[in-house]
């Protein structure tokens, strides 16, 4: 195991985040106040308690997992896209260190600082309604499975992406209309029941009923399902870089 | 001296989007010594840069071995690369990184724990020190090959690639880039350099490699290459000019020059007779008398010409 290389990658890349840190953090904790401006005090306003939870407090573990989800994503995926698009990706592919390595540097990197920025949503959300996590710890192990998971997928589409538009893509038309149909802002049943089991397709709705239920103990399918489907998750995305990084796949030639 | 990088029979072949295959390297068999200098001469697409990245790991090999230190670079990939250096072509660096830190992180990417002492020695050596902690972006394109040069021996590598160095510096700076590889070399690292400018395989290297199409047309040490391959010409400056070359002087296939007033003899300097002392004496015998005389040695650029062109023949 090269230890000093993933540490180094894991250094380089924070450094990035540290350099960058006021935009990094501005913009997802000016979102996020956007959404409780809108979300919980205009329309939360007029909407009674969800599953006996005041509604700015239902929408917290939604808006932290869109936030979380997207910067893990953007975060892997710029991580591993920027060295290919400037050309230093040679250093990575000439250097004695395994495809595990690699991912195990740019994963844990883009992980934690999708980490950090969840943290300062739920601090950022504290300033706007009560909060009271009835499963800590269940809590951070979802957040932190999350992040992983979401940034294993984010490399992939970083090796995969050949511009910055292809980058965006999948980001934009897929995890945000996911993660927005996947109960981050409702209760899937409070969906007619055609739609409740539709909505049941969507991995996304398995991430957040499990994060809901760290929160308030209510969830809209069960805990271990939604452990399953995240576990499902990461494994499909190690799998797809194993094999990426066997065949070299937009890599090498 | 034992051999620190060998290649056998070692093939690459791309398929082309169009769906034809196209041999970038063919059975490529190369020994090269520790401590040496080799350069690997070639036209624009001959497989240099192929057969640089296939053996850095950065192009698969389609088939063939190669090994560095005795090294598989497909099994045993993690010690071959660690004794490999790699200065590529294309300056690619993080913009917005600090110089020390880029080169910190290449240290740490081969594997090898944080030496400050090693890297304030390798920046000094390259000239970069009071610029270590400027942004990569705020560099000149000399600089930023110097940087290059001081991310790859971070890591301490005994075989260092250098793809085309010097491809469009000044001339300062190519000879302050030998000077660095002559440095090199007496520290023990085995230099393999692409390059198109045949004065600096000429001014540095201990053999010369030439390749095109893939194929390694040959590899020998280059005072060798120069006496073997090299041909020599006289030149005899005549105190009166003719109009032709007189019918006693037919067999030596003279040229004239200058108006009638020199004659250009060519020889091979592999043959047992010149033909010099015949040549001159058959010219007394013709009455012509001599003003001057020069011999001129074939350059390196001419002998790869001649070899890639009759290649191509």
């Amino acid at each position: 195991m090269n230890f000093q290389a993933v540490k180094a990658i894991y250094i380089f890349e924070m450094t990035r985040f540290f350099r960058t840190m006021l935009q990094s953090l501005i913009s997802p904790i000016i979102s996020t106040s956007l959404y409780f401006v809108v979300f919980g005090a205009a329309i939360g306003s007029r909407i009674d308690q969800v599953d006996g939870v005041s509604y700015g407090a239902f929408i917290v573990p939604g808006l932290i997992m869109l936030t979380v989800m997207t910067q893990a994503i953007s975060n892997a995926s710029f991580g591993i896209y920027f060295p290919k698009f400037i050309g230093t990706i040679y250093e990575l592919l000439s250097a004695p260190i395994s495809f595990f390595e690699i991912v195990l540097g740019y994963v844990g990197a883009a992980a934690t600082k999708a980490l950090f920025i969840g943290g300062m949503i739920l601090l950022t959300a504290n300033l706007f309604v009560d909060l009271e996590i009835l499963h800590p710890v269940a809590m951070v192990a979802f957040l932190v499975l999350t992040c992983l998971s979401f940034a294993l997928f984010g490399f992939i589409i970083g090796i995969w992406a050949k511009n910055f538009e292809q980058l965006q893509l999948i980001p934009l038309l897929v995890i945000t209309p996911l993660v927005f149909l996947g109960g981050s802002f409702y209760s899937i049943s409070m969906l007619p029941p055609i739609w409740q089991t539709v909505t049941l397709f969507n991995p996304v709705v398995y991430l957040i009923s499990g994060f809901r239920w760290a929160f308030f103990g209510t969830a809209d399918v069960s805990i271990g399902v939604s452990l399953l489907a995240i576990g499902l998750f990461s494994g499909l995305c190690l799998g797809l870089i194993w094999w990426i990084f066997k065949t070299g796949y937009r890599l090498r030639s | 001296m034992s051999a620190i990088l060998q290649t056998i029979d070692l093939c690459k072949v791309y398929d082309k989007e169009s769906g034809t295959a196209f041999e970038a390297l063919k059975n490529v068999n190369l020994s090269i010594e520790a401590g040496e200098i080799l350069a690997l001469l070639g036209p624009n697409g001959a497989g240099k840069t192929t057969l640089i990245s296939t053996l850095c790991g950065l192009v698969s090999p389609t088939s063939g071995t190669a090994t560095v230190g005795g090294f598989d670079i497909v099994h045993d990939y993690r010690q071959a690369r660690a004794l490999i250096g790699l200065v590529p072509q294309e300056i690619s660096l993080e913009p917005f990184e600090k110089l020390i830190n880029t080169v910190k992180f290449s240290r740490g990417l081969f594997g090898k724990p944080r030496n400050d002492a090693l890297i304030e020695r390798i920046l000094r050596q390259l000239s970069l020190w009071d610029k270590r902690n400027d942004r990569i972006m705020e560099l000149s394109g000399g600089m930023k090959r110097r940087v290059l040069i001081a991310k790859a021996l971070a890591h301490e590598p005994r075989v260092l690639f250098l793809d085309e160095p010097t491809a469009g510096v000044d001339v300062e700076l190519r000879k302050d880039m030998w000077n660095i590889v002559a440095d090199l070399k007496s520290d023990g690292v085995t230099i393999i350099l692409t390059t198109h400018y045949i004065e600096e395989a000429e001014a540095i290297a201990d053999r010369i490699g030439v390749i095109n199409k893939g194929e390694i047309l040959l590899v020998e040490g280059k005072a060798k290459l120069m006496a073997r391959m090299g041909k020599k010409e006289l030149r005899i400056d005549l105190q009166d000019p003719v109009a032709s070359i007189p019918e006693g002087l037919a067999r030596y296939h003279l040229a004239l020059g200058n108006g009638g007033q020199s004659l250009t003899y060519s020889y091979d300097t592999r043959g047992e007779r010149t033909g010099i002392t015949g040549l001159l004496a058959d010219v007394a015998a013709q009455g012509l008398v001599l003003a001057d005389m020069e011999t001129r040695q074939s350059t390196l650029e001419e002998i790869f010409t001649d070899l890639v062109r009759e290649d191509a023949a």
